[in-house]
């Protein structure tokens, strides 16, 4: 009898240990969590050999335009502590980690990061189940203005230092991060998608230029096909339940050169019809690379089949580019094969305009803060990540543009983010993704859903798919 | 009544009324306990509250100032849950089970039962039919309200693909695995190591359709020609001469290709049913028709597929509603790409992307009445068995 009691008592202790273990790593497999704890000793710098942080936690200390921040630095807030979550994990884990860690240090207030993998729908589940973090990262704009429209995210706009947001801000994060009139967003993190890698030592040894019109970048695309018998285009959307992504930027990028803003405006917020006869032209010129004869490395179904962070790989077979253009914004290199570097393997170009009147266009996408509880502490955190050193530490690791105009250009130490910042300042107009700010069944669902099925036919239909687009976007 | 009933009966009163206050204490107790387990500052306060009880004021203090580990927070919850969780439970069930002692005989044998199903109704009141109802209210309210959403699952384009898919999966999907597993568990049935040979069969059940659907994506994967394969079948075919084939965008028979899959995984569970069942057909029955002349084809269709029916029905429609609900090979195989939508796979995107609950909770109740006809085929199947009433 007694044994059977044990028994019980160990079954039920387990089962309650497993359940209270660690609530946060309940999200799913792959999720990774880190706690910082703020170190004891003052003198420690943060990894990574940057000896600078310490001295960058000092240089916050001063007056900030911003009060809560200011409030913090001056350790009215030790003590307290912020959950923040977002996508970023692996090697990204370590760049957003070492730009919180600084704050922590300065402020004694306690972070805990969460890096989540399929991170929107997770987010998604934990905001509906009452569980959302104080922080939460988000790169779609329209997710950003659904869980403003359902009432879960505290306005920014209505503490914060709004004139320094304006001086550090261009207009369009700002509206970007608004809803209704409110800013709910802070943008922290921009990508910039209009560039074009190449082999850019194999490209120079066969004499070739780099394009700087849509004709040119034609005709150099013939001249490797005649030249070489190499496909001259690697392009590819596989990207799991994300997958079609690469094949929208193409098309916003196009229609940024081929039609004024106002119309990528109109188009993005649907006060033209999706399949706009603009957008259909924009199509068009999307198909001459897309589903030119022997153009794209494998045609159109390695286009369907080969994952994203795969797609410029056959640049670098070791007999040869077999492809050699690939439109991909900057942090492709990290899934580059093993051994290659970028600016030495691939370099970039700026995505050539096609219309002069259109200027030189830049499409860019962007990563924003959401804040799910008013807590001074959060104000704070939030604050922090508004300024120029909020970023900085980034900056210098690599692979970060921020969008704060405030940032001087010469902390970009690290190709490529030096030259991203070159074509970011001389571009005519900075618009983003367009497919991040429509609803999300149509800028991640339909409009994805019909590049794939535009891909599968070869690029024949165009007109009928884009009309099942115009259709599935949601009334009123 | 004498006075000796009399006092019976006071007493019987009495006892009946204490058992009723201790029943409604141990409730309360209960409730009070989950209260507390749901917010995490209430156990930090009883952590101090206990420091202050021993006379630790120093470690209290401390702990109110700076707070605790979250480690320590956790093992206090931990044993709070147990004593809240096992003793609260027991509590209740000796002072209500007491209570029914308590009571009328007449009165006991009625109310005994409730004590043991209240537990188990109440869960599944909580986690089945508030769900359900919730769900049915959904698909009627949101988005567009009931006419929007339901002629959405009707009519739609993506939508009637995704039907028509689940209707290919049913019917190949079930009668690819139930006859499968019965041919092997038939032909295993006469084989020396028997348990070795159904392994094989049995073992893909044992991993999870994610898992497979991983495993089968490196049997499909495709690359361009020239470029070496790494995808089994298509290794397989370049290497006889063919040009590699993209399996999962062949519309259509992508669908059977994913398909496949799910009669790999399935075909080990029917098999195992079927075989227990072949075992359990009647030596004599067999010897019978053998000696009344009977082929070996006519006693495996005649007598023995009889015999076993109501083992065959279980099987079919315990796959049936398994395959009706297929969601995870098609949601990492193609997501619902190349024409290979499912139902299921077209309820997590509008749930959990698109964020149309009236949509997705449509989907779900049209999954639901299609399990209707199948549960009810069940537990007929059941009864007919003797089990259940």
């Amino acid at each position: 009898m007694s044994k059977r009691w044990l028994i019980a008592t160990i079954a039920a202790l387990s089962l309650v240990v497993a359940a209270c273990a660690n609530p946060e790593e309940g999200g799913g497999d792959g999720d990774t969590t880190t706690t910082v704890e703020a170190p004891e000793e003052e003198t420690t710098t943060t990894g990574g050999g940057d000896t600078t942080t310490t001295a960058d936690g000092e240089d916050a200390v001063g007056e900030t335009p911003y009060e809560h921040l200011n409030a913090a630095l001056n350790g009215d807030f030790a003590g307290t502590s912020v959950t923040v979550n977002a996508q970023w994990i692996d090697a990204e884990e370590e760049n957003i980690l070492s730009v919180l860690t600084p704050f922590e240090e300065a402020t004694g207030i306690d972070i805990t990061y969460e890096g989540l993998t399929d991170y929107e729908t997770v987010l998604t589940v934990r905001v509906e189940g009452g569980d959302a973090p104080d922080i939460a990262q988000i790169a779609q704009p329209g997710k950003m203005q659904q869980f403003a429209a359902e009432g879960q995210l505290v306005a920014i706009g209505d503490w914060i230092n709004m004139d320094q947001i304006r001086t550090d801000y261009i207009e369009s994060f700002v509206d970007l991060g608004s809803y209704e009139g409110d800013l709910y967003g802070l943008f922290f993190k921009g990508d910039l998608k209009s560039i074009v890698w190449y082999p850019v030592q194999a490209f120079e040894a066969a004499g070739y230029e780099v394009p700087a019109t849509w004709d040119d970048l034609v005709a150099v695309s013939d001249q490797i096909l005649a030249d070489t018998g190499t496909n001259p285009w690697c392009i590819s959307i596989e990207h799991g339940d994300a997958s079609g992504w690469v094949a929208t930027d193409w098309m916003e990028d196009i229609l940024l050169r081929t039609a004024p803003p106002e119309i990528y405006d109109q188009w993005v917020t649907h006060e033209i019809p999706f399949n706009d006869p603009e957008v259909l032209e924009a199509a068009d010129y999307m198909s001459q690379i897309w589903f030119g004869d022997d153009y794209v490395y494998g045609g159109s179904t390695a286009i369907n089949a080969t994952f994203v962070g795969d797609t410029q790989t056959p640049m670098f077979s070791e007999s040869g580019p077999e492809c050699w253009f690939h439109k991909q914004a900057a942090w492709i290199p990290g899934f580059w094969p093993e051994g290659t570097e970028a600016g030495v393997d691939s370099s970039f170009f700026y995505f050539p305009p096609i219309e002069e009147e259109f200027g030189n266009p830049v499409l860019g996408g962007g990563d924003q803060w959401m804040m799910f509880d008013d807590r001074p502490e959060v104000r704070a955190l939030i604050e922090y990540l508004a300024t120029p050193e909020g970023a900085k530490p980034w900056i210098e690791r690599g692979g970060f543009v921020s969008p704060n105009s405030s940032v001087p250009l010469d902390w970009y130490a690290t190709y490529p983010n030096d030259e991203l910042a070159a074509i970011l300042t001389e571009a005519d107009t900075f618009r983003f993704d367009a497919s991040d700010a429509m609803p999300t069944e149509v800028g991640g669902g339909s409009f994805w859903q019909a590049m794939i099925d535009w891909v599968a036919a070869d690029g024949e239909g165009t007109e009928d798919l884009f009309q099942t687009v115009e259709d599935s976007w949601p009334a009123g | 009544m004498t006075s000796n009933e009399r006092r019976a009966q006071r007493s019987l009163t009495r006892r009946t009324l204490g058992w009723g206050v201790a029943f409604l204490a141990a409730l309360a107790l209960l409730w009070i306990g989950i209260v507390v387990l749901l917010d995490p500052d209430a156990i930090t306060g009883m952590i101090v509250w206990l420091y202050e009880l021993v006379g630790l004021r120093g470690q209290a203090f401390a702990i109110a100032e700076r707070g605790i580990q979250e480690g320590f927070i956790r093992l206090v919850t931990v044993v709070f849950a147990i004593l809240v969780g096992v003793g609260g439970v027991w509590f209740l069930f000796i002072t209500g089970n007491a209570l029914i002692e308590a009571s009328p005989s007449r009165a006991r044998r009625h109310l005994r039962p409730w004590l043991f199903i209240l537990p188990a109704a109440a869960f599944l009141g909580v986690y089945l039919v508030f769900p359900l109802v919730e769900t049915i209210r959904l698909s009627v309210t949101e988005d567009g309200g009931f006419g929007d959403n339901y002629s959405f699952v009707l009519t739609d384009p993506a939508m009637q693909i995704a039907m028509r898919n689940n209707a290919l999966w049913l019917v190949i999907g079930t009668t690819g695995s139930v006859v499968i597993g019965l041919l092997f568990a038939a032909l295993v049935d006469r084989v020396k190591r028997e348990a070795f040979a159904k392994t094989f069969v049995f073992l893909p059940l044992a991993i999870s359709a994610v898992g497979a659907a991983v495993i089968w994506r490196f049997v499909y994967t495709w690359r361009p020609p020239g470029a070496g394969q790494i995808g089994m079948l298509n290794a397989v075919w370049t290497a006889a001469g063919g040009e590699p084939v993209a399996f999962l965008q062949a519309v259509p028979w992508n669908n059977l290709f994913l398909i496949l899959i799910m009669i790999w995984i399935q075909t080990g569970f029917a098999m195992v049913v079927l075989s227990a069942a072949l075992k359990g057909v009647p030596t004599e029955l067999v010897e019978a028709g053998r000696i009344d002349g009977a082929t070996e084809i006519q006693l495996f269709f005649r007598v023995v597929l009889p015999t076993i029916r109501g083992a065959l029905i279980t099987v079919a429609t315990t796959i049936f509603i398994a395959i009706l609900k297929v969601f995870d090979i098609v949601f990492v195989m193609t997501g619902g790409r190349f024409e290979t939508e499912v139902i299921a796979n077209r309820m997590f995107n509008e749930m959990f992307r698109f964020r149309n609950f009236g949509r997705a909770s449509a989907l779900a109740v049209v999954l639901l009445i299609a399990v209707i006809p199948i549960m009810i085929v069940n537990i007929r199947n059941l009864r007919r068995q003797g089990i259940g009433t």
